[in-house]
Formats: structure tokens, C-alpha cells, sequence
């Protein structure tokens, strides 16, 4: 791990070629195994594939680590899938998502089940209760609840297993051509097994992993989209081996084994080795392609089957996202203990009870004719007990039922609720149109389901830069020449735009993308033109057009005439330097393996690409050695300005040198990202000697990357300044807008970026992250010991300004004008000083202290460590959001990780919790959804734990009456159906769809979102309030028809009906007092509830069988049944009501005071700015 | 690169690759419902609502309680416990002795003072103490099949102990319920005059239509060799028999009534009513206590001071709590939604906490 990552910096704007070379590795294999696999070498390159180097190019790196060990290998003869298959059994092609068939689906789905702790609970109760001698409930009613939810479950899990089983099966039933008796057969994909030879057509879509043989292209370049795969749209080259090229089974017979690694999760690597006609051919992941590509570009490819079926990679990839558990649930499992502790003393309470009555009749057992403790039917001699075990045991007894009849203390149901909540949050997320990105086309995803009520808590925000807050679109926007500034802030107010064409063989050709043109400059490289030989311009476009691994495509347009060409490729950085350079008139028209076409201001010319050095971190830089058409061997080398200067030869051109520097500041401070472009021609001899060392170590089969990273820094030294360019990445509507309402939401802002230092800054001002009015704290050091020094004079003098400590606890009030804020901006080397030292503890103490954090130049694994460096020293919750693959970490460490799903790739949002277009998204996603999500689910727990509790006590009283003997005045299947039919829709209703302010509100007043962050809506005082209010309203439901019915002729059946029915009307009048807003659908659920259990409660006594028959009918007719139901319902809420009131009047929060604001309109603000809106809004609320 | 990037994001969450393949633009329609913009009410406790609720409270309260109140003092009701009195001295020690003993006269004469005028139906009940009919044991030694048609005599399984008798023949009604029948018996004169006791229609109509058969015939009961309450009369079918009907309704409470008949002439007031009791029911034996009560009944049933006083009660607090409301707003009013109050826009001086 540790060599792994600090491979991966993202580093300088220069080479975002690597930017992504981490990438998945930590994403997808969460999994871990596949991680070690992964060799340095890997990482640098595994993506960085170009068609330059011709023949080492495929074995180029991925061999060189370690031979495949016979055990491990995985055998596969080339066209001869009998052999293949016949010592080892290969999985088939049949690919099989749906977990289920028809005849394993009851035990399997049981059994996933019952993984549940709730649902072991569940079925503990359930079993407990079919003893005989512990049978408080019929069979049925004690089991209808575990059966009802496992039913649902079921019922869901079979429609999604079916959905899987349809789209597996049109999986299966697709068609390739499969080499067979002479010729390619159509066969379908199921029947496809290793060592087959599969051809596939352009745009058809991969089978399975195989390894290429030949493909259309001459140099066997295949290109593949991995779109299905890992997400990302831009095309990737394979290559067939040169050896096999040749070898189309319809020319001659192919016949090779295949060594290679047995199938793993790692989609970037894959090592193997073919023997064919005696010689041995490594293979690497650039020479497979992989199941669920798709073939672009090439018109046919032949490859031969390695990994079928569920071992192909696609497959073993198609795991969810890892499964967290929201802040509101753990804390929840407190409450829980607790109520477990009630329960227990419940239970403990009725067993004594009945110990004492028991013993007190102990010896009169027998006679009293309620209990008869003997059974006399069997004759007179031998008299058994009946149902009597003694005293002990029937205290034991007592105790075990008591726990039956009371298990609904702990809410079992709460937990489905809360998914089915969730659910309807979810979806509700994800419809909302202001989370939609029209550009990209994409909805907000919730990948996670159980996290949404932490989204309202949220109190750290972890972002990346690029991509992120940018739009990660590069525009290029200055060019600094020869020491010669050509900024193209001039032109661009002229506003023209140079769409540089070409002719072609008649035909004109234009870049894609058009860019401003600085006309000065495109004078200039016109007329230098001329006299390429020393021109920095000429050289300078040079440089841009050929130092990449873009791969031009051509593409047809409407106009036949015209075509367009696009550059493909994985790095932003480097489109945008291509299309600058075509703009300037050096358009990269071909690349084909060994060469590459470069239209030079009209002029066609051929380059020989002869080496080119991949850009890896610790260079930061990458090279491409030319041989131009003049016979001359040229290096071009671009990369970041730390490591370039470094190789710059500065004895001839020092000025230039200077004037560079000088630019390269001003770009960045401008919030550029830069990079420096140089040269150097070869001589015959160092060409010759970096020929003969790059061949060595490009077939060196141990320590190939080292090797080569020598050679390039062999040669890239003695450099030539040739000028900068600034690349300006956007930044996304809307950001600084919403960096403004997370500040002002109390969240703390951390930006974790690669770039250099004084482009964060100034990305940071731009992006309102950083304001005038802040105090910087920079820390930028190179060793622990002046890393400590700065921290602790910062953490001082940070005391000094803010001598109130708690000033971290309300960011809100700290925005406060006058207030001094501080903004803490730190690099990676320092941060390499502190992370895992004891200065972690002090740069958290400094950090709690600032409001916005900037940290610049960080690895990708640095800043998962700086969100473990909080999430380890507070409980508050932590959010991170990113695009890219460097995030990965990141997200995946933060309580809820965010990924953006833009021009980086998935890989972000493969491993995030929510994903969304735009980083302003997370406004709306936080303040308004997460808010409502954490009000409604924080209630919600409340609520359950109140109705169950307040059911639980109804009935123990009721057993304090019977002799402490568990016997229900309501009947079992009421009180089954009380968490099921009478009170659970309401909840659910008002967990997903209460609102206790509107969208607009929770916008205009970011800081309405502290209520999360201070745990308002659930804390231990609201629990206890609430079990306060438990105890008072069962006492109410239950004491008010004990007194007045005592003495009376009244029937249990019949008073358990009034307990029913009240019970479930204060409950649900509980409810309804809270609830916020009353739309038609949270009257229905309400009422409906009401009337559902009045329903219930009339056909369960309509039923002759049945104990309580006529019951209801009988009591309903007294008057006193209504006059009691009125009085109780008034007396157990009116506390209630009363306690609320008075706090809301006069301890009122924020969101009351919202509330009265939205409704009365009295917020002056609102009414200044939005006078119309609001008299609409006010319309619609009141209709 | 634009359009490119609008098919970078197809593929669900977590969609295996290649398989979902839906929705060529995924914008979201818009409803109000998906949007969460319901149209909806959002009532605010304001302080006008809040008042005018606990007032309306009370001015409703306070009259049904005074009515309560009236009712209940309109009842005539006089109980007469007679378990310990019509135990002959000698078992005073003993009554479960004298009681369980079939050879001693059970007998027993008492005579009652009517109050006031009782207006006719007059109601007589027995009342039991500490008898748990709710017993779990009790509650659920019975049979509703059996009981309800002849068919399902022998389903009685679920009334043991007292399901079958010792040669297997199944007990008609089963269970501990209809074993423990209450068999004391009364007889009322004035004057010696007898006065009738109607024991039609005590017991609920639904009862004895559906729940009781009339094809029903009581067989094999009381058979045994304890004896727990009063026998049935093997040639009356079961929805005949008011008295078991009554006593299988099983009261709620360990201390209740049942319905024992209705005399239907007024009791004039200081009329002396001899009653003639076969106490026949153990309750000795677990400290149960036995009375004869004779009321008679108004819309709130028998009499009850409870209703009447809780109704007042809660009236009157909800009264008073509307005045302290009134008092409270008038003293230290607070504008609602105003924006000082917001604690952002408060000093940090006054904050009392967050």
C-alpha cells in the first residue's frame, strides 16, 4: 500500500496522465486481495498506453515483477477449448447475477434473512412462544408479524432476483462468433468456453476477458470502451502481440498455451505468457480485453477466451458499495440498551409479583377455582399437575412470557421502518430536479442506503479541487514563449475564436474544440514558421502537439467535406494543450504505433516516435524522444515546474529561465494550472546510448519501471527552457455560492488539492473559500522539527485572536462580522510531517480553530489521512466529495463520501454513498434534504420508541390486575396488528414526507442546518421527555377505565377493545400534533390509520370463534365507552400539547422561528427580496 | 468532450456491467409530489389557537362532568356483602369447611333497606372480589367451538383441566370458565310477597344468537370430582342458559359485577327487602369477598363518581391552564417569526445555549 500510493500523487496540473493512475485500484478491490498484486510499475503505467514504442511497447511494463508460479497458473490452449477444459473445470460463460433459483430461493432468502439481528429477535420470541407451556398468543398471531415482514422482504428480494434472472438470461442468449470447424459460428454467449477464439465486430460488445491475437489494425490496435466496466467514455488501446498478428485462424491454425494468472478483481492488471511455436510472449494487461467492453473503431478483433463467465473481471467486480452505519442508528442502539433495561424490569416486576401471589395461595392453589391447579379428568389416583411446574418454574415462566408480551418495547419494527423510509427518502433525492446535471445527464444517485439522516449532521466538508469545485475542463488560456508572455486574456476580449482547419485531400479538417487564439502569437508562429530550426514558438507547439498520448480520431461530420478531428485521451490537461497547439496551426492529425502526423501549418510532416518516458510521480514529468523529419532527434519534455527546473539547463538562456518563473507565478497566482515544456536535441551518440540502455530496460524482466525511470532521467537533463503554459480549469457554476452556504451552515471547509500552493489560493479566493477578511495561517515546512515550531506558534497566536474556544462549536456565530477568521493553508510535505506523528494532535487543535482548511499538493492517500486525522479526534460527522480516482480513499474513510460523476471517470462514485452532477448539488443535498431526512428520521426513532413503550406499559399495568399472569384485555391479534396496521403508516407516511420547512427557507438560511449539527431533533432529552410522556399517557389510557369501570359488569373483551381503540387514537393524535405539514396523503395515513383500527377492531369481534365476539358492538353502545374515549384522549395530550406550546413561545429554535417566519412572513429579508414569491408561496401554503 | 461526457454516466448504481441498459435521459419529471410540494396546511400553535383550544376543553368538560356528576347521584344502588355473614358462626373459623360440605344449610337470610325510591328496571348483580376471571389460566380454558354447535363437542382440547371426564368423554361446556359457574341463588320478597326476579335477557343478545347453540346440551358437567361451581340443567341448550352465558363473559377486572336478573317494579323508598340467599360459592378460599347489589342505572351506568370528577377535573385544569396561557401572552408576548430570535441573530451575551 504504502509504495503504491505515494506513487500516485496527483501532483502537478502538468501530467493528469497519472492523475487517474491510482485510480480504482483502491476503489474496486475493497475487496484488498488484489491490492498486492499491484506492483509500482503497475500503477505508473498501466494506463499510460500509447502506439509510440513500437514492439516493447505491450510487455512494456507488465512482466517485469514476477513470473506466474505453475500452481497458480491458469492454463489455456489456444483454440482448443476440449484441452483446456479437461484437467480444469472452467467456470462457462453463463453468467448468473440472480442469487436465486425456484427451489433455493425459500431456504437461501431465509436464510440472508435471518442475518438480521432484529429479525433472530423476532423469531426467538416467536419460537419461545410456541412452547406449550409459554404460549401467550395463538400460533398464528405470534408469528404473523416475523412472517409478515419476512414476506415483504421476500416479495422484494424475488422481484429484484427476477429482474437480474431476465437481464442475465438476455446476457446469456447474446450472440459472437466463435471459431469452430473452420469458420466463425454465431454461438451463444453462455456456450462460450476458455481457449475458445472469439471474433468481435466493431461497436459489438465483449463476451468475456480474452487476449487479443489480431485485430484489424495492422499494429494490432484494438480500442475499447470501458464505459460498462469502471464508467469512463474515453476509448483505451489493447494491442495484440506482433507475434500473433499474423496468425488469423483463417489463414493458418493457431496453437499456443496460455499461462496466466487466475482470475482476480483488478481490472488494470493481468499477467500471463504465451508459448507459441516454442517461444514464450508476455502478456500484460494492454493485451486483454475484458467482458462488457465494447469494441470501437476497429473493425474486427480476434482474441482467444481466458476468463469466462462469473471469473471474468466484470463480474467478480460487481460488488455494492461497502455499507456504513448512520451516526442516528448508532446512537440509537443507546436508547436501545435502555429499553432493553425497561423491558427487563418489566418483566422482572410481573415475575415477582406473581412469585409473591403464588406463594400467597401457594398451598389453596388447588381449590380456588381460577387456577385448579390439578388435573382431576384422568382419575382420582395419580393426580397431575396441570400446567404447574412449581413455584420456581412458574416464575421462570412468567418472566419468559412477560418477555413475549412485551417484546415490542424494543421496536423490531422500527428497523424496517427505517428502510422504508430511507427508501422514500431516497427517492425523493434522487427525483429532485435541482440534483439533476443537465450537462452530464445525470440523476442523483443514492448508492448507500442507510446514511441519509447523517447527510443532515454533517459538520466537516472534505473537497477535492479539480474536478470537483473546477469543471475539470481545461482551456487553455496563457502561454508563456521564450521568456514572452502571450496571455489570452486580449483576445478573449475581442471574443474571436480561431478554428484552425487544414485540408486534407480535399477535405478539411478542424479540431474539436476551438480555443481562443492569441492573435499576436498566431502571427508569430505563422511567420516563424519559416524557420523552425531555433524558434521557440515553433518548438513550443512542437512540444504540445507530440509530447502526449492523445490518439486523433477522425470523425465524419454531416458536411462531407469537413472533418473533425477529436483527440482521445485520458488526461484533460493534454486535450486542451493538443487543441491549443492545432489552434496555433500544429494539428496531431495520425498516431500510429512508431509515428505520428503533425500538420505543421498546412504542411503535413512524419515524426518517428523512437521512446517515449511515461510521466510518473517522482519525475512529475514526460518526455517523447522525436526523430523529426529533418533527421534530427529531438527530446520533448513537459512536466511541473518543481521537477522541471531541476533538469533545465540555465547556463545559456538565464533570462528566459527568469522571465518563465516570473510567469509561471503570475499564471498560478491567477489560478492557472502550469507546466513547463522544453527540448533538447540529441546528438547520433546520446541517441545511440539512450537507444541501446532505453531497448535493455524496456526487456528487462525484473525492475523494468525503475530501469526505464533512469533511462528518462538520463535523458531528460541539460534541458532547454522552451516556455509555460496555463491551463485554466473552471470553476463549476455555482461553487463559490456553495461554499458560501456550507460556511454559513456551520460546516468547515476543507480543500484538499494537488495543485501548487498559490493556484489553491487562488482558486481559493475565487471560490469564496478564502475572503479578505481572513487571517492565513501558511504552513510550509520541510522537516518535522519547523513543522512543530510553526504549529505551535500558530496554535498560539490562533488563542490570542479567539480567546473563546467554543467558537469552533457555532461557526455560524463566528461568521459574524468583526469576528476574526482564520484559514489554515498547508502543504504536502508538511503534511507529510504531521500525518502519523504526534503533530497530528496540534494540527487538529489549529485546524478545529479555523474555518477553512486548504491543503495543497496532496497525495491521494494524504487526504484519506487527514479526514481519519478528524473522524478520529470528534464525533462530528465528516463528508467527502470528489471525482476522481485519488478520492477514492477519501470517500470511502469519510462517514459519507460523495462522489461527482464528471469527466474523471466512475470510479469516485463507484465507491461514494450519493452521487451527483455538480458540487453545488451538495446544497441542496445537505441544507434541504439532509436536513429534512435527519428532522424526520430523528423523529421517527422518538415516535417508535414512544408508541411501542406506551403499548408495552398499557399492558403491563393491565397485568398488575390479573394476577400478574400476562393475560392481553386486548386481543392478540390487536396487539400484533398495533405495530403492523395501527400506527406504523403514519410514521412511515410522516418519515419520508413531513417537511418542517420549505426548501426555499432552508436555503435563504443556511444556518437553520446547526439544529443537525447540534443533535437537536435527537438527544437523551428528548428520549426521556418522550418516555416521561410513555409513562403519563399510559397511565391515562389505562387508569381512566379502571376507575371508572371498576365495580362494573364490564368484560375483559370489551375494555381491551376501549384500550385499543384509545390507545391507537392518542397515538396517532401524538403524531399528528407533531406533524408539520398536512398534505391529503398525511391525512389519509393518519385517519386512515384511525379508522383501519376501528375497522379491525369491529371485524375481529364480529367473528362468532373468536373470545371478544360482539364486544365492541355491545360497549360502543353505552355512552360512557365515548365519554371515557373523549377523556382520555384530552387528558394524555393535553400535557403535551401545554409543555410544547410553552416552549415553543418561549424557548423557541430556529426552525420555529423559520416556521412562524414562513408562514407570517415577518423575516424583513425575505419580504425585501422576494415580495411576489413569497405572496405566491404564502398562497399555495394556505390553499 | 461534452457530448461525451452525457454517455459517461449511463449504468445505475452499481450496475453489473452490461446489464442495465434504460432511460435514454434521465431527467426527472417533475410532480409536485416527487418534488415534495404537496400542497399542504401547516398549522402553527399560535397563541390564539392554543388558548381557544384548552377553553373549549374546559367549556366542554365542565358541563359533561357536572352531568356525569348528576347521573351518578341520581342512581340508587344498595350493596349488601353477605359472604362472611351467612357463614354460620361455628365455621367462622372455617368457611371453606362449611361451604365445600354438601350436608350444611347454605341459607341465608338478609334483609335490605331501599334508600330511596327505585324506579323499576331495577338491577340486580352479585359482586366478586379477588376473582381473577382474567387468570390466565382461567381466561383461556375454553372451548367457543363447543360451545357454539354440537358438531364440535369434542373439540376440547383447549379446556383442560376440565376438558373430558376420567372415562374421556368430553365435557359439555368444557373448561375452568363454565366449571366455576356462580350458583348462589336469590330469592326477594317484600312484605312476604315475592317479588320476581326476570332473568330473561341478561345476558347479550349476539352471545346467545351466535356464540351459545341452541342445539348445544350441557352433558358430563359438574362430573367430577371437584366440584367448582353450579350445574346446568342437561334438557336447556346452552343459549338458554343466561347464567352461563353472563358469567362466561369474563370480567376485566379482579373485583366486578354480573348481571344476575332485573326486578321490574319501583322499590319505594324505606321499603325493607328480604332476601332469601343459598350461598353456595367458594370465595373462602381465596379471600374473595361476595355482595348482592341492586341498582338501577342511568346513561353513565351505575354508580360512578369517578367520570364526573375526572371530566371536572381536567375541565377545570384546562381552564385554568388557558387563563395562565392568556396571562403568560399578555405579561411577555414574542412576535412570531421574528428574526431576532433566530440564534444567529442573537448576542452571544444572551445566548443561553444552542
Amino acid at each position: 500500500m504504502e509504495t503504491s500510493n505515494h506513487a500516485i500523487e496527483r501532483a502537478s496540473s502538468v501530467n493528469s496522465l497519472s492523475r487517474r493512475s491510482v485510480s480504482s485500484i483502491q476503489s474496486k478491490m475493497s475487496g484488498g486481495n488484489s491490492l498486492k498484486e499491484v506492483s509500482v510499475a503497475e500503477l505508473g503505467s498501466k494506463r499510460v498506453r500509447h502506439g509510440s514504442s513500437r514492439g516493447g511497447d505491450s510487455e512494456f511494463f507488465s512482466m517485469s515483477l514476477k513470473e506466474i508460479n505453475d500452481e497458480d497458473a491458469r492454463l489455456v490452449y489456444i483454440n482448443d477449448p476440449e484441452r483446456t477444459n479437461e484437467k480444469f473445470e472452467f467456470a462457462g460463460n453463463e453468467v448468473r447475477t440472480g442469487k436465486y433459483s425456484l427451489i433455493t430461493f425459500l431456504p437461501r432468502n431465509l436464510f440472508e434473512q435471518f442475518h438480521r439481528v432484529a429479525y433472530i429477535y423476532f423469531l426467538v420470541i416467536a419460537i419461545l412462544n410456541q412452547l406449550p407451556q409459554l404460549a401467550v398468543f395463538g400460533r398464528g398471531a405470534s408469528i404473523l408479524p416475523l412472517a409478515f415482514v419476512l414476506f415483504v422482504t421476500a416479495i422484494k428480494d424475488a422481484y429484484e432476483d427476477y429482474r437480474r434472472h431476465r437481464a442475465d438470461k438476455i446476457e446469456n442468449n447474446r450472440h459472437a462468433l466463435v471459431w469452430n470447424n473452420g469458420q466463425f459460428q454465431s454461438k451463444r454467449w453462455k456456450d462460450i468456453l476458455v481457449g475458445e477464439v472469439i471474433k468481435i465486430k466493431v461497436n459489438e460488445t465483449l463476451p468475456c476477458d480474452m487476449v487479443l491475437l489480431s485485430t484489424s489494425d495492422p499494429t494490432g490496435v484494438a480500442y475499447v470502451q470501458t464505459i460498462n466496466l469502471d464508467g469512463e467514455s474515453n476509448l483505451k488501446t489493447r494491442y495484440a502481440k506482433q507475434e500473433t498478428l499474423s496468425r488469423s485462424p483463417e489463414r493458418e491454425k493457431i496453437a499456443g498455451l496460455i499461462k496466466c494468472e487466475k482470475p482476480n478483481r483488478n481490472i488494470y492488471g493481468f499477467q500471463a505468457n504465451m508459448e507459441l511455436d516454442g517461444k514464450k510472449l508476455s502478456l500484460g494487461p494492454s493485451n486483454i480485453v475484458l467482458r462488457g467492453c465494447e469494441l470501437k473503431n476497429t473493425a474486427w478483433a480476434v482474441g482467444v477466451a481466458v476468463h469466462t463467465g462469473r471469473e471474468t473481471k466484470a463480474m467478480l467486480n460487481s460488488s455494492g458499495a461497502p455499507s456504513k452505519r448512520s451516526s442516528l442508528e448508532t446512537r440509537m442502539n443507546l436508547e436501545i440498551v435502555i429499553l432493553s433495561f425497561f423491558l427487563i424490569t418489566l418483566c422482572i416486576v410481573v415475575s415477582v409479583g406473581a412469585a409473591v401471589w403464588l406463594k400467597h395461595f401457594e398451598d389453596r392453589l388447588d381449590s380456588i377455582v381460577f387456577y385448579h391447579k390439578k388435573d382431576y379428568s384422568k382419575g382420582t389416583v395419580d393426580i397431575d399437575n396441570y400446567n404447574y411446574y412449581g413455584w420456581g418454574m412458574e416464575i421462570f415462566f412468567t418472566f419468559l412470557m412477560a418477555v413475549i408480551v412485551f417484546q415490542i418495547m424494543i421496536p423490531i419494527s422500527l428497523y424496517i421502518s427505517m428502510e422504508l423510509v430511507r427508501i422514500g427518502q431516497a427517492y425523493f433525492m434522487v427525483r429532485d430536479t435541482n440534483m439533476y446535471d443537465e450537462a452530464s445527464d445525470s440523476r442523483f444517485q443514492c448508492r448507500a442506503l442507510n446514511i441519509n439522516e447523517d447527510l443532515g449532521q454533517i459538520k466537516y466538508v472534505f473537497s477535492d479541487k479539480t474536478g470537483t469545485l473546477t469543471e475539470n475542463k481545461m482551456e487553455f488560456q496563457s502561454a508563456s514563449i521564450g521568456g514572452v508572455d502571450f496571455s489570452h486574456t486580449k483576445a478573449s476580449m475581442q471574443g474571436d475564436q480561431v478554428a484552425y482547419m487544414v485540408k486534407v485531400d480535399g477535405k478539411v479538417m478542424k479540431p474539436k474544440v476551438t480555443v481562443k487564439a492569441n492573435p499576436e502569437l498566431l502571427r508569430l508562429a505563422r511567420i516563424e514558421k519559416d524557420s523552425p530550426g531555433e524558434s521557440y514558438i515553433h518548438n513550443f507547439f512542437l512540444a504540445l502537439a507530440s509530447c502526449n498520448t492523445l490518439v486523433p480520431f477522425v470523425i465524419d461530420t454531416s458536411d462531407p467535406a469537413v472533418k473533425i478531428i477529436d483527440y482521445q485521451g485520458e488526461s484533460p490537461d493534454e486535450q486542451a494543450l493538443a487543441y491549443a497547439a492545432a489552434a496555433y496551426g500544429y494539428m496531431l492529425i495520425e498516431r500510429s504505433s512508431g509515428h505520428i502526423v503533425i500538420d505543421v501549418q498546412g504542411e503535413k510532416q512524419r515524426f518517428n516516435v523512437l521512446g517515449l518516458h511515461e510521466f510518473d510521480s517522482d519525475r512529475k514529468r514526460m518526455s517523447v524522444i522525436l526523430g523529426c523529419p529533418d533527421k534530427s532527434v529531438k527530446v520533448y519534455v513537459k512536466g511541473a515546474d518543481t521537477t522541471m527546473f531541476s533538469v533545465i539547463d540555465r547556463s545559456f538562456q538565464e533570462q528566459v529561465v527568469h522571465a518563465t518563473e516570473n510567469h509561471l507565478h503570475s499564471y498560478s497566482s491567477l489560478g492557472l494550472r502550469t507546466l513547463v515544456v522544453g527540448m533538447r536535441e540529441l546528438s547520433s551518440l546520446e541517441f545511440e546510448q539512450w537507444h541501446s540502455t532505453f531497448e535493455a530496460a524496456s526487456t528487462a524482466l525484473l525492475g523494468r519501471a525503475a530501469l526505464l525511470r533512469k533511462v528518462a532521467s538520463n535523458v531528460e537533463k541539460k534541458i532547454k527552457v522552451l516556455g509555460a503554459s496555463g491551463i485554466e480549469d473552471k470553476l463549476q457554476q455555482g461553487v463559490p455560492e456553495a461554499i458560501e452556504s456550507l460556511r454559513a451552515a456551520g460546516m468547515k471547509v476543507w480543500v484538499l488539492t494537488g495543485d501548487k500552493q498559490e493556484t489553491a489560493i487562488s482558486i481559493g479566493y475565487s471560490s469564496k473559500l478564502l475572503t479578505g477578511n481572513m487571517t492565513q495561517i501558511i504552513i510550509n515546512n520541510n522537516s518535522k522539527e519547523s513543522c512543530r515550531k510553526n504549529l505551535e506558534e500558530n496554535l498560539l497566536m490562533s488563542k490570542k485572536l479567539m480567546p473563546d474556544s467554543a467558537i469552533g462549536s457555532d461557526a455560524a456565530r463566528s461568521s459574524d462580522a468583526g469576528k476574526v477568521q482564520l484559514a489554515l493553508i498547508i502543504d504536502g510535505t508538511s503534511l507529510v510531517y504531521v500525518l502519523d506523528s504526534d503533530l497530528e494532535e496540534q494540527l487538529f487543535q489549529l485546524a478545529s480553530k479555523c474555518s477553512v482548511v486548504l491543503c495543497c499538493r496532496v497525495a491521494p492517500l494524504q487526504k484519506a489521512g487527514i479526514v481519519a486525522l478528524v473522524k478520529k479526534r470528534t464525533a462530528d460527522m465528516t463528508l467527502a466529495i470528489g471525482d476522481g480516482a485519488n478520492d477514492v480513499s477519501m470517500i470511502q474513510m469519510a462517514d459519507v463520501g460523495v462522489g461527482i460523476s464528471g469527466q474523471e471517470g466512475r470510479q469516485a462514485v463507484m465507491a461514494s454513498d450519493f452521487s451527483m452532477g455538480q458540487f453545488r448539488f451538495l446544497i441542496p443535498l445537505l441544507l434541504v434534504h439532509g436536513h429534512w431526512n435527519y428532522q424526520r428520521m430523528a423523529y421517527m426513532i422518538i415516535y417508535n420508541f414512544y408508541r411501542n413503550s406506551v403499548f408495552v406499559f398499557l399492558m403491563f399495568w393491565f397485568t398488575l390486575f390479573t394476577g400478574f399472569t400476562l393475560t392481553t384485555a386486548i386481543t392478540e391479534w390487536s396487539s400484533v396488528l398495533y405495530s403492523v396496521i395501527y400506527t406504523s403508516f403514519p410514521t412511515i407516511v410522516v418519515g419520508i414526507l413531513d417537511k418542517n420547512l420549505s426548501r426555499r427557507t432552508l436555503l435563504e438560511y443556511p444556518q437553520l442546518y446547526g439544529s443537525g449539527q447540534r443533535d437537536e431533533s435527537y438527544n437523551s432529552k428528548l428520549f426521556w421527555l418522550a418516555m416521561a410522556d410513555t409513562l403519563w399517557q399510559s397511565i391515562v389510557v389505562y387508569f381512566i377505565p379502571l376507575f371508572a369501570y371498576w365495580n362494573s359488569t364490564v368484560d375483559i373483551s370489551s375494555l381491551g377493545d376501549l384500550w385499543t381503540i384509545a390507545i391507537v387514537i392518542v397515538v396517532n393524535l401524538h403524531l399528528a400534533m407533531d406533524v408539520i405539514r398536512w398534505s391529503w396523503i398525511t391525512h389519509a395515513a393518519i385517519w386512515g390509520s384511525i379508522f383501519a383500527t376501528c375497522l379491525c377492531v369491529i371485524i375481529i369481534d364480529a367473528i362468532p370463534m373468536l373470545f371478544g365476539f360482539g364486544a365492541i358492538f355491545e360497549i360502543g353502545k353505552t355512552s360512557l365507552f365515548w365519554a371515557l374515549l373523549l377523556i382520555i384522549v384530552v387528558a394524555a395530550l393535553a400535557p403535551r400539547l401545554a409543555i410544547k406550546v410553552l416552549y415553543q413561545y418561549y424557548r423557541p429554535n430556529d426552525i420555529q422561528i423559520a416556521r412562524e417566519a414562513e408562514k407570517y412572513g415577518n423575516l424583513r429579508q425575505v419580504e425585501q427580496l422576494e415580495v411576489e414569491m413569497n405572496s405566491m408561496m404564502t398562497a399555495n401554503q394556505r390553499r | 468532450m461534452a457530448e461525451r461526457g452525457g454517455t459517461s454516466s449511463a449504468g445505475g448504481p452499481a450496475a453489473a456491467p452490461g446489464i442495465d441498459a434504460r432511460e435514454p435521459t434521465k431527467k426527472p419529471k417533475y410532480s409536485r409530489f416527487s418534488q415534495q410540494e404537496l400542497p399542504a396546511f401547516k398549522p402553527i400553535l399560535t397563541p390564539g389557537w392554543v388558548i381557544t383550544a384548552f377553553v373549549t376543553i374546559g367549556v366542554v368538560f365542565v358541563p359533561i362532568g357536572v352531568g356525569s356528576l348528576f347521573a351518578s347521584q341520581q342512581v340508587v344502588e344498595i350493596l349488601d356483602r353477605y359472604d362472611l355473614d351467612c357463614v354460620p358462626s361455628s365455621f367462622s373459623e372455617n368457611p371453606v369447611n362449611y361451604i365445600q360440605d354438601s350436608n350444611t344449610n347454605k341459607t341465608c337470610t338478609r334483609s335490605l333497606v331501599v334508600p330511596k325510591q327505585m324506579k323499576a328496571p331495577v338491577y340486580v348483580y352479585y359482586q366478586l372480589t379477588n376473582f381473577y376471571q382474567n387468570h390466565r389460566r382461567y381466561v383461556k380454558s375454553r372451548a367457543d367451538a363447543q360451545l357454539r354447535s354440537k358438531s364440535s363437542e369434542g373439540e376440547t382440547t383447549t379446556c383442560a383441566p376440565e376438558a373430558v371426564t376420567g372415562d374421556n368423554q368430553p365435557i359439555v361446556p368444557c373448561g375452568l370458565i363454565a366449571w366455576s359457574l356462580f350458583n348462589d341463588t336469590y330469592k326477594f320478597s317484600v312484605d312476604n310477597k315475592a317479588i320476581d326476579v326476570n332473568k330473561k335477557d341478561i345476558s347479550w343478545k349476539s352471545d346467545r344468537e351466535h356464540k351459545f347453540g341452541s342445539d348445544v346440551y350441557p352433558k358430563n358437567f359438574q362430573s367430577g370430582s371437584l366440584i367448582g361451581g353450579g350445574k346446568l340443567n342437561e334438557s336447556v341448550p346452552l343459549s338458554e342458559q343466561e347464567d352461563l352465558i353472563v358469567w362466561m363473559r369474563t370480567a376485566a377486572l379482579p373485583t366486578f359485577r354480573k348481571l344476575y336478573g332485573r326486578i321490574e317494579v319501583d322499590l319505594e323508598a324505606n321499603q325493607r327487602i328480604t332476601v332469601l340467599i343459598e350461598n353456595n360459592y367458594n370465595t373462602y378460599n381465596f379471600e374473595g369477598k361476595k355482595s348482592l347489589v341492586l341498582s338501577t342505572a342511568t346513561w353513565i351506568g351505575g354508580k360512578n363518581d369517578f367520570l364526573g370528577a375526572a371530566y371536572l377535573t381536567i375541565g377545570g385544569l384546562s381552564l385554568f391552564l388557558a387563563i395562565c396561557f392568556i396571562l403568560v401572552y399578555l405579561v411577555k408576548p414574542r412576535p412570531l417569526g421574528d428574526p431576532s430570535y433566530l440564534s444567529w441573530n442573537k448576542s452571544p451575551a444572551d445566548q443561553t445555549d444552542g
